[in-house]
């Protein structure tokens, strides 16, 4: 192990080591546990109730069979729900706290959308309760719903996004003679995350409950819960130690406040999960999305004007899905103009899904580029060289870091794109065409205030504990690994503690903001440690480190020692042993764009490098890649394949190359069930999703997904974090459907806009 | 922990322990006291002393209880008696209960997981008679007499089924919700290869079974009934094609610098 | 899931009997689609007769009768089981690769070829109790015909009906014109031509196929052919695989010097029973097997397609997969 010295920036040793995931043993044997898995005693099951209308009002239920089915313990209705405190976005915000959908559960008789939880059926078995539910009569009011996207969209308005050189786009698209206006489409997508939303809620008296919760906000759900119930934060625990998959859609949402109402109502424990098929109707989903993007060039192929009109729906709450925004920061172009129209749709509310804006957006935006790049007979690649913007070209700022050039040289390169030809339908392979595409990716870069605690015990072990989150992301390995070389420990002597709102206060598990986030308050309570021993050490008579000074004092393998003589030292053990320290603690809260603060139990007063970073005033914050891939065409058949991808990705230090290589591919795979098949469809009549379940909702299969080629630029930001660690969780997935729909359109000359590219669209 | 007959009081936390991962031996441990086979099997079930570790000290948040819901006025009951994982099991369940839920809710082995309860998705599967199938299509009450094993009977011992272990090197898993699922059809997988069985994407179906070589393709069509989302579909391939071949397959990535 | 008595036995004749007194019986073979169908309150016997323990699971040689020389596959034979039968992968491969074209490893372990003949459509509003389904609820009308239809049948529906039965393994037997074995009340054991199995939906879309009550499958017989060489399945779906077909194709050449003695060809996903392709079979004897020829008789047989508003691509897609399926027949059946 490399040496530290304490007082200094810790050296990345450990980090970035493709380290086996330090939660593998238990989830390849299966004892990881999720939490519909914390069975208690004199528990209940839920099953929800859901609207068979999706406007309108109940008028009313008819419960006898119900009640009087096996097992049958209690329903619950608005009729005699437990009323909790009313939604107020005003008091809400205070809380810290959101909704996915601004509405609390049995509260009232309003439906607002198809498949709405109504009621709920508690009873003793699971298999008692999925029957009751069957048997509850509901009658209804029924209002007419608006669920088609075009018809809401007229009664809408148009907002204006980013612009530059307001007002000036329309003019030169009009007579412009290098120019591409044109329409593309992105369904309504579901996250199905394969781990239902569960939720388990214990009730301690009236006025404690912990509530074991798959979610991906452990501290905000634990405000709103708070909230709602009217009990204090710290009286509501939130626990997820596990979570079986999020992708956005695990936000705090109406079945876990609904598993708290019912053990409230009948004062037992009381298990909710939800089934596949609610999975489409009451956990948020990706609006679908109508885009408008006109390009214009002059004749050396420079953009003159990139215009990006786009139009989605939202209901319920204040999201609406943000398709501009890689728009706002690729490319140069004197003018820019991107509006948003949103309409109001009788559906649940859209949420925020892996890469909120950009993986649809950047479906338009690049496959624009394509178009126009074929317009000027021009290589892609070559085209978006040309027109690269080296800074935020909106915000006139420069990037923290934007290595996206050498993305698209070391793509080129691995890939072998020199041999694609510009002209389409060039290469066959038998029955299949052939043809490369590519596109860019781009995803923001978000750090969020975090505060970790590490305590370190006289028998050797250290726990890092922090109210973040194990969603398959590799927190638990990545927070270990910087605890390692923030420490100076083993590996095997570090234990994590993450999923639990009881723990110091991280921030939700989303927007690829975590291990920006979370590791720099780890190395900072890891220093706070070293220098609480340090003084310990050189304070201590019977310490060979008694006397000296702290700037000559290294660290590694658990022990202080003199940087000059590394036989001259004295192990963490040792020092805490002789005084009587059974446990060291210290807690350190980092806060982007200004200094990290912290306090260990007595501290020593270390010199805190000022951390000035993340200053989103002073830079714009962004991992960048470029996706190259493979298609094969099957033309009478209309099935595409996707043959094999290489993804170049700049998301600043890699923490660990493994499970970060991991992220990038399932990335890449979101981003082909998004190109090739994934649709939520609607029948408009009942504004319900015909795609129930699995059998409809296609994600991808193994056979669906070709050999990944991952590459890492590796170079730190220097501006993000004291680590350099830029965002992986959403990068991988944004541009890949271009990508695809760039090759497809190299390999057969047609142009598919419509995601996604089932085989039907190829007979369009 | 003393070897013995000697009766030596659980706290709740190792009472919670060993109700997650051996419950079958619960109540003989909190009447008849912990001896040394039991910590043995601890020791196996868990895998060791990382493991262990990471279960004792995390004292709630890995309590696990397990429940056997009272079978008093169950509608329909069957009693059923079958092995899992080398242990005889004999319980009467309602008859709407599947081999999913029995293992999950009754009996403690949630490894098992719970990904669509309708036979799209995978996440279920468990080997019954040497075969895999899906736990939440298969009524408990049609494993009378039956074998089953789920992703906790997989390991030997303190010795990790080879394909778990392949699993942990090739990172073929992320969150972990698919993994029970995935591994043990990828043991079924290597059984039915070796029985020469076809599947949709053989070349050739008319030639005999023993001529079957597990392609790439092979491997993937094979592996199609089980999702998952995270996108660790070339991982999981990885780690098959290590066990199938007995030869080291490469992880790759790259760096720029 | 309504509460339902579970029952075994090892006798058909007293599965057939309780068949026959009780109504809402009903049997549990692999149970992997009628376990879905219950949870989802589609399907609610009060009783549900596991007939696993019936002795109907070899595949054997016919020796004597109308169907010598041809094959006996049991009902409750397992379709793993079944695909991997040397005989069959040998001498009836098109039965194989239907079958492995369908569903998952995990499901064809557990599904029986009898279950597979009954198994139900996939049709979504058929599947959600909150939508009207004359199939589901006969009488209560029916959602897709004016609804999202892009999977439905583009042959043979009636304006109360337009489901496509699921069955790839289906496709291949009308192909094959197969027989259905069915054990009745009282013993009495009748043989079904694979065509007249699985029925149009007509008036009664309720009903799938043109089994009693009582009756039980116990085999599927499929006759001697020599089709062998030059057969197979292809399957177009939404996604690579574990996908419901689009459309998917059985097509069988028998062929007598340059030219075609014999040729069998089935559709599926296009209509409420497996859709055999009389008119292009017509065709196609005795002319030679190029892909004019191939086109000409696919075309002829789409003629008479009635699609509806979002599956108008199967039109096409039709006579392409057909034009495929049998070129890859005439080039050994191999999978590319």
């Amino acid at each position: 192990m490399a040496a530290n010295t304490p007082n200094q920036n810790t050296n990345m040793a450990i980090i970035g080591k493709p380290l086996d995931r330090v939660d593998g043993h238990l989830k390849v044997t299966g004892i990881a546990t999720f939490v519909a898995e914390f069975n208690q005693p004199n528990m209940a099951y839920a099953f929800p109730v859901r609207s068979t209308i999706a406007k309108g009002s109940i008028t009313g239920f008819d419960l006898i069979l119900a009640e009087k089915s096996g097992g049958v313990i209690s329903i619950l209705t608005h009729e005699n729900a437990p009323r909790l405190q009313p939604f107020d976005p005003l008091e809400i915000k205070k809380t810290g706290g959101f909704l996915a959908e601004n509405l609390i559960p049995l509260q009232d008789n309003k439906v607002h959308y198809f498949g709405q939880f109504i009621a709920v059926v508690l009873a003793e078995t699971f298999e008692e309760a999925r029957h009751a539910a069957t048997l509850v009569k509901v009658s209804y009011a029924k209002e007419k719903a608006d669920a088609d996207l075009n018809e809401a969209l007229l009664k809408s308005s148009v907002r204006e996004g980013a612009q530059l050189n307001k007002g000036q786009a329309s003019a030169i698209i009009e007579t412009s003679n290098l120019k591409i206006e044109q329409t593309y489409t992105t369904p309504a997508q579901n996250h199905h995350p394969m781990e239902p939303h569960a939720a388990i809620a214990i009730w301690d008296g009236a006025d404690k409950l912990t509530l074991y919760d798959s979610t991906q906000v452990i501290v905000g759900m634990r405000n709103i819960t708070a909230y709602f119930f009217k009990l204090k934060p710290e009286d509501v625990r939130i626990l997820c130690p596990y979570l079986g998959g999020g992708f956005g859609g695990k936000s705090p949402a109406a079945h876990n406040i609904l598993a708290a109402m019912a053990g409230k109502k009948i004062n037992r424990p009381v298990k909710l999960v939800i089934t596949r098929q609610m999975m489409q109707t009451n956990v948020g989903r990706r609006s679908p999305t109508i885009q408008k993007v006109a390009l214009a060039c002059d004749l050396q192929g420079k953009l003159t004007v990139i215009r990006h009109q786009n139009s989605s729906y939202s209901n319920l709450t204040d999201f609406s899905e943000p398709v501009g925004i890689q728009t706002q920061v690729l490319y140069n172009a004197p003018v820019r103009e991107i509006t948003h129209q949103i309409a109001k749709l009788d559906m649940n509310a859209p949420t925020y899904m892996r890469a909120p804006g950009h993986a649809v957006g950047s479906f338009a935006l690049e496959s624009a580029i394509d178009e126009m790049a074929y317009e000027l007979r021009m290589d892609p690649v070559q085209f978006r060289i040309l027109n690269h913007a080296s800074t935020d070209p909106v915000k006139k700022i420069n990037f923290s870091s934007n290595h996206l050039l050498e993305c698209f040289q070391i793509g080129v390169e691995k890939f072998g794109w020199a041999s694609r030809k510009i002209q389409p339908r060039q290469t066959r392979n038998g029955q299949w065409l052939v043809g490369y595409g590519m596109a860019t990716s781009v995803h923001h870069g978000v750090r969020r205030p975090a505060t970790v605690r590490i305590q370190l015990s006289n028998d050797g072990m250290a726990t890092v504990m922090t109210a973040s989150q194990e969603l398959g992301t590799g927190t638990y390995t990545i927070l270990t690994q910087t605890a390692a070389d923030a420490l100076g420990i083993a590996v095997g002597k570090i234990k994590v503690l993450v999923g639990d709102s009881d723990l110091p206060p991280a921030p939700f598990a989303a927007g690829s903001s975590t291990t920006a986030s979370v590791n720099p308050a780890v190395l900072a309570a890891g220093e706070l440690l070293r220098c609480e021993l340090m003084r310990i050490a050189i304070a201590d008579p019977k310490s060979k480190l008694n006397g000296r000074n702290t700037k000559d004092i290294s660290f590694a393998d658990s022990k202080l020692y003199l940087s000059s003589d590394i036989s001259i030292s004295d192990s963490y053990k040792d020092i805490m042993r002789r005084n009587n320290r059974e446990t060291m603690q210290a807690s350190a809260t980092a806060t982007p764009g200004g200094a990290a603060s912290g306090a260990t139990v007595a501290p020593c007063g270390p010199s805190m490098d000022q951390d000035q970073n993340y200053d989103t005033h002073k830079y714009s914050f962004h991992s960048f890649g470029a996706h190259f891939v493979e298609v094969w065409v099957d033309e009478d058949l209309g099935t595409i394949r996707v043959k094999r991808v290489t993804t170049v990705q700049d998301i600043g230090r890699v923490m660990n190359e493994k499970t970060a290589r991991s992220q990038v591919i399932g990335g890449v795979i979101f981003g082909i069930g998004a190109a090739l098949m994934e649709e939520t469809v609607f029948d408009n009549r009942w504004a319900s999703p015909v795609t129930r379940t699995l059998a409809d909702y296609h994600v991808p299969v193994n056979l669906d997904v070709p050999p990944i080629d991952v590459h890492f630029i590796g170079k730190p930001d220097p501006h993000i974090s004291s680590i350099g660690s830029k965002g992986v969780g959403e990068v991988g997935i944004v541009g890949v459907s271009a990508a695809i729909a760039n090759a497809v359109f190299n390999a057969t000359g047609k142009r598919l806009r419509n995601l996604p590219f089932t085989p039907d669209k190829l007979f369009v | 922990m003393k070897e013995g007959n000697e009766n030596l009081r659980l706290t709740e936390a190792e009472k919670d322990l060993f109700n997650q991962v051996m419950p079958e031996d619960l109540a003989e441990i909190v009447t008849g006291g912990i001896q040394r086979r039991h910590f043995l099997k601890l020791l196996t079930v868990t895998g060791g002393a990382l493991l262990a570790f990471q279960l004792f000290d995390n004292h709630e948040v890995f309590a696990q209880s397990l429940i056997t819901n009272s079978t008093v006025g169950i509608e329909n009951g069957v009693k059923v008696a079958f092995m899992v994982n080398g242990q005889k099991k004999q319980i009467e369940v309602d008859s709407r209960m599947t081999l999913l839920d029995t293992l999950r809710e009754r009996l403690g082995l949630t490894g098992s997981k719970k990904g669509c309860d309708q036979g799209q998705c995978g996440a279920c599967t468990v080997i019954v008679e040497g075969r895999r199938v899906l736990s939440c299509l298969t009524l408990a009450a049609t494993c009378e007499g039956k074998s089953v094993t789920t992703i906790e009977g997989l390991a030997n011992g303190l010795e990790l089924h080879a394909m778990q272990a392949a699993f942990i090197k090739h990172d073929s898993f992320q969150c972990g919700y698919c993994t029970s699922g995935q591994i043990c059809s990828a043991v079924a997988l290597m059984t039915e290869v070796k029985n020469g069985e076809a599947s949709y994407v053989t070349p050739d179906i008319r030639l005999p079974g023993h001529s079957l070589r597990l392609s790439d393709d092979e491997i993937r069509e094979r592996m199609s009934g089980n999702i998952c989302r995270c996108g660790a579909y070339p991982n999981i391939n990885n780690a098959i094609k290590e066990v199938y071949s007995g030869k080291d397959v490469p992880q790759t990535w790259q760096f720029s610098s | 899931m309504r509460p339902f008595k579970y029952s075994t036995t090892n006798d058909i004749n007293v599965a057939v009997k309780m068949l026959q007194v009780k109504g809402h019986a009903k049997l549990l073979g692999g149970g992997t689609n009628i376990l879905d169908l219950m949870k989802e309150d589609v399907e609610h016997p009060e009783e549900l007769i596991d007939i696993t323990g019936l002795s109907y699971t070899q595949i054997k040689s016919i020796s004597s009768g109308p169907n010598a020389e041809g094959i006996s596959i049991g009902a409750l034979c397992k379709n793993t089981d079944t695909a991997n039968d040397p005989i069959i992968r040998q001498n009836f491969p098109l039965v194989a690769q239907a079958i492995l074209a369908g569903a998952s490893a995990q499901i064809r372990n557990m599904a029986t070829n009898g279950g597979n003949l009954n198994q139900r459509t996939r049709c979504s509003y058929f599947y959600d109790i909150a939508m009207p389904c004359n199939k589901r609820e006969p009488g209560a009308g029916c959602a897709a015909i004016e609804g999202i239809n892009k999977m439905h049948a583009i042959f043979g529906w009636s304006k109360d009906c337009v489901a496509v039965h699921p069955s790839d393994l289906c496709v291949a037997l009308v192909a094959l014109d197969a027989i259905v074995k069915v054990m009745g009340a009282g013993g009495k054991e009748r043989l079904i031509q694979f065509s007249d199995y699985h029925r149009l939906p007509g008036t009664d879309p309720q009903k799938d196929n043109n089994l009693q009550q009582e009756e039980i499958i116990t085999e599927i017989q499929l006759p001697k052919n020599n089709f062998a060489s030059k057969s197979y399945y292809l399957k177009v779906r939404d996604r690579s695989s574990y996908a419901f077909a689009l459309v998917s194709v059985a097509a069988a050449i028998e062929m007598a010097g340059n030219q075609i003695k014999q040729v069998r060809i089935a559709m599926g996903g296009v209509s409420h029973k497996p859709w055999r392709a009389y008119e292009a079979e017509q065709f196609l004897i005795n002319k030679t097997p190029d892909e004019a020829n191939f086109n000409l008789a696919a075309e002829l047989e789409m003629r008479n397609a009635k699609p509806l508003k979002h599956n108008k691509f199967k039109v096409e897609l039709g006579i392409r997969t057909m034009v495929r399926a049998l070129t890859q027949a005439m080039n050994g059946g191999k999978h590319t």
